[in-house]
């Protein structure tokens, strides 16, 4: 589906004889054994826990497990704005994201063709920032951000903020931290896309009368869906389940949690097991729900 | 309205020159295109030709020079509001669209009223009105070629620019495509300017050719005067095949000149010659040669005749045969034959005579670059 975008290489011609049908599985095995250990168990185990109730000995941290259905409905009545608030900063990062990359995708992707050095050079640096920690990387951008900071003295002397008001610990400081962190996700599937771009539909869009941005309505963009659609989910699932940004010790503060701050407070702090594994289920399933009707509105069964 | 209703506009170029870093592409381009006709501009690659249709389609900007369509100087109009339709060598159909879309294109950006069903009326005219709902990467070559074609010629554009559009197609294709696009610019009478490699196919179609290279046209005419008298001797070679001889003029009159190659007399009738002394080039068609076996044929003044030579090469190519013959001190001269029941020689090294009538012969205005053939 959507991730095709990544990978242009033509698909395996199918198996004909036995001989390699078993050679395949072979080839196949180690993987699926692992995704056996690693994948299928932890979420069995994860969706169990999640129907587990309290132990009649009521000690902290003991459950039992119960098909307690009802642990769904309490993380939902319990935790709704941090639901909401998870989907809500997602979107806006993917969206800022997207706005972000497509330009950027584009410059590296279509005008610096003619310059192959460059634009390897550029693509190396969408991806410099992987070279350090994700969580340093936030952790610095906590500092510059801090009060006191050269920036941030220079915000309020500008009036943008008052003097009372912080940077840190707000919506805005963690949806651009979610932003800032996610971008190379949404810009190389762009990349991989609009790299292989045939600039002569350009011409033959103006040769057909539409104006450039009818050509980018009507032409680049449907053209580049594939790219957009994976940039989207690899920025989209991954941020609704983020708990660093929103984190009090990184970009925010107890009024910017998000459901992956609650599953870590319910596991680590609260020892509420049932609750958390109740919490991250929900996230998975809804996440699927959005992305299958996502992908489905989006057509891209049409485009790849 | 329909297809039929659409007129060509006259396409005017005036001094154009274009350059890029590091070369001239065009050098210096004047040409007048009627309404209606269909212009072929021949060239090898790299003459220029696809540059000038790109400064006409405004694809590139000229460095100099005005391009004028229906008498509007349109040098300086974006592409898209030029009146101007490309098809191009490689389609460029958009992959994201079914062919009826792809079609209905450009009327859709122009708000034409019922852009599908005059688009389904142009897929009818390349009879592919049955594909309409596929995607362009489902069809065969010459059916996308026929998709590109409809997809230009539904918006009834002052001037049609076929860019190579049947160089991708096998032989027995491009032959049948090439009939079937002179039969549509006879139908709706549009201008179409053809860019081409391929001498026989802007022979084949063209009502006016244009030879152009290095960046100028070299000669323009209807096919027939241009293959029976080139001017230069990239024309006489590009166009079909020649056998040229350069020599000093040692005659000349009223009525011809003539020139001594190696102790042979060649004459050329006057009015067929671009230059009457110094050394000048003479060139005959090969078809329009023919030798003889059985000893040098009688002089006369209206017959060129040169040999004895040597047939060091046949060659059948079905309705003819090739001869290469090797006259010392002369070069090599190439003779057609058609196959016509018997042929006069059938076998290599035979000691033959070559004639031509005089009234043949052309005159070229410049020297070949590289010796006599």
């Amino acid at each position: 589906m959507a991730f095709a975008a990544f990978g242009s290489a033509p698909a395996p011609n199918q198996g004909t004889s036995r001989k390699s049908g078993k050679f395949v599985l072979a080839l196949l095995l180690p993987g699926l054994v692992y995704l056996g250990l690693f994948f299928l168990t932890p979420l069995i185990s994860l969706i169990m826990t999640s129907l587990e109730a309290p132990d009649s000995s009521g000690a902290i941290g003991a459950y039992v497990y119960a098909f307690n259905i009802q642990n769904y409905a309490d993380v939902v009545a319990n935790y709704l704005p941090q639901i909401l608030r998870s989907f809500l900063y997602a979107f806006v990062a993917t969206v800022l994201a997207l706005l972000i990359s497509y330009p950027l995708a584009y410059f590296i992707g279509v005008r610096m063709r003619r310059y192959p050095l460059i634009q390897r050079l550029m693509v190396t640096l969408v991806i410099a920032p992987f070279f350090i920690s994700f969580l340093l990387r936030t952790i610095a951008w906590k500092q510059i951000l801090s009060e006191g900071a050269p920036i941030m003295q220079w915000v309020h002397q500008m009036g943008w903020l008052s003097s009372s008001q912080y940077f840190i610990g707000t919506p805005a400081a963690v949806v651009f931290g979610l932003t800032y962190n996610f971008i190379p996700f949404m810009t190389l599937p762009l990349y991989t896309t609009l790299e292989r771009f045939d600039l002569r539909l350009l011409e033959a869009g103006a040769d057909l009368y539409a104006s450039p941005a009818k050509i980018f309505r009507k032409i680049t963009l449907p053209i580049s869906m594939p790219g957009v659609i994976s940039g989207t989910l690899l920025t989209f699932i991954p941020i609704a389940g983020d708990y660093v940004n929103a984190s009090r010790d990184f970009l925010g503060s107890s009024k910017t949690s998000m459901i992956g701050n609650m599953v870590e407070a319910d596991f680590l702090q609260n020892q509420d097991y049932p609750s958390a594994a109740s919490l991250s289920v929900l996230l998975m399933a809804v996440i699927l729900i959005l992305v299958s009707v996502y992908v489905k509105k989006a057509g891209t069964e049409d485009l790849l | 309205m329909s297809l039929q209703d659409a007129r060509g506009a006259d396409l005017e170029l005036v001094g154009i020159r274009k350059e890029f870093p590091g070369f001239t592409a065009v050098e210096e381009l004047d040409l007048k295109i009627p309404a209606g006709q269909f212009f072929a501009l021949l060239g090898p690659s790299g003459c220029g030709k696809t540059t000038t249709l790109r400064m006409i389609a405004g694809l590139d900007q000229p460095t100099r020079g005005q391009i004028f369509l229906g008498g509007k100087d349109i040098t300086e109009t974006k592409s898209h509001d030029r009146h101007i339709n490309t098809v191009f060598q490689s389609y460029a159909l958009f992959p994201h669209m079914t062919v009826l879309e792809n079609v209905a294109f450009g009327l859709r950006q122009r708000k034409v009223a019922e852009p599908l069903k005059l688009a389904a009326e142009a897929l009818n005219l390349v009879e592919l009105e049955h594909l309409a709902a596929r995607r362009p990467q489902q069809l065969s070559g010459g059916q996308q070629q026929r998709v590109a074609l409809a997809r230009a010629l539904v918006n009834r554009p002052s001037l049609l620019l076929l860019d190579e559009p049947l160089g991708a197609l096998d032989l027995k294709l491009r032959r049948q495509m090439q009939i079937e696009l002179k039969a549509i610019q006879m139908e709706v009478g549009l201008t179409f300017l053809h860019v081409t490699h391929d001498q026989e196919e802007a022979m084949d179609m063209a009502d006016v050719v244009a030879v152009m290279n290095k960046g100028r046209i070299e000669q323009m005419g209807a096919p027939e005067k241009l293959y029976d008298r080139p001017k230069t001797a990239f024309v006489a070679k590009f166009l079909g095949q020649s056998n040229l001889f350069i020599g000093d003029v040692v005659e000349q009159n009223a009525a011809s000149v003539s020139i001594n190659v190696s102790g042979h007399k060649l004459t050329v009738p006057r009015a067929r010659a671009e230059k009457h002394e110094g050394t000048i080039a003479i060139g005959v068609r090969p078809e329009k040669a023919t030798f003889h076996e059985d000893g040098q044929p009688a002089a006369s003044s209206d017959l060129n005749i040169v040999g004895p030579g040597e047939i060091i090469d046949i060659r059948f190519t079905g309705v003819s045969n090739q001869y290469l013959i090797d006259i010392p001190n002369l070069g090599e001269v190439t003779v057609f034959a058609q196959n016509i029941g018997k042929s006069p020689v059938t076998e290599l090294g035979a000691k033959v005579w070559v004639s031509w009538k005089v009234e043949h012969a052309f005159g070229l205005a410049d020297l070949p670059a590289n010796g006599a053939k």
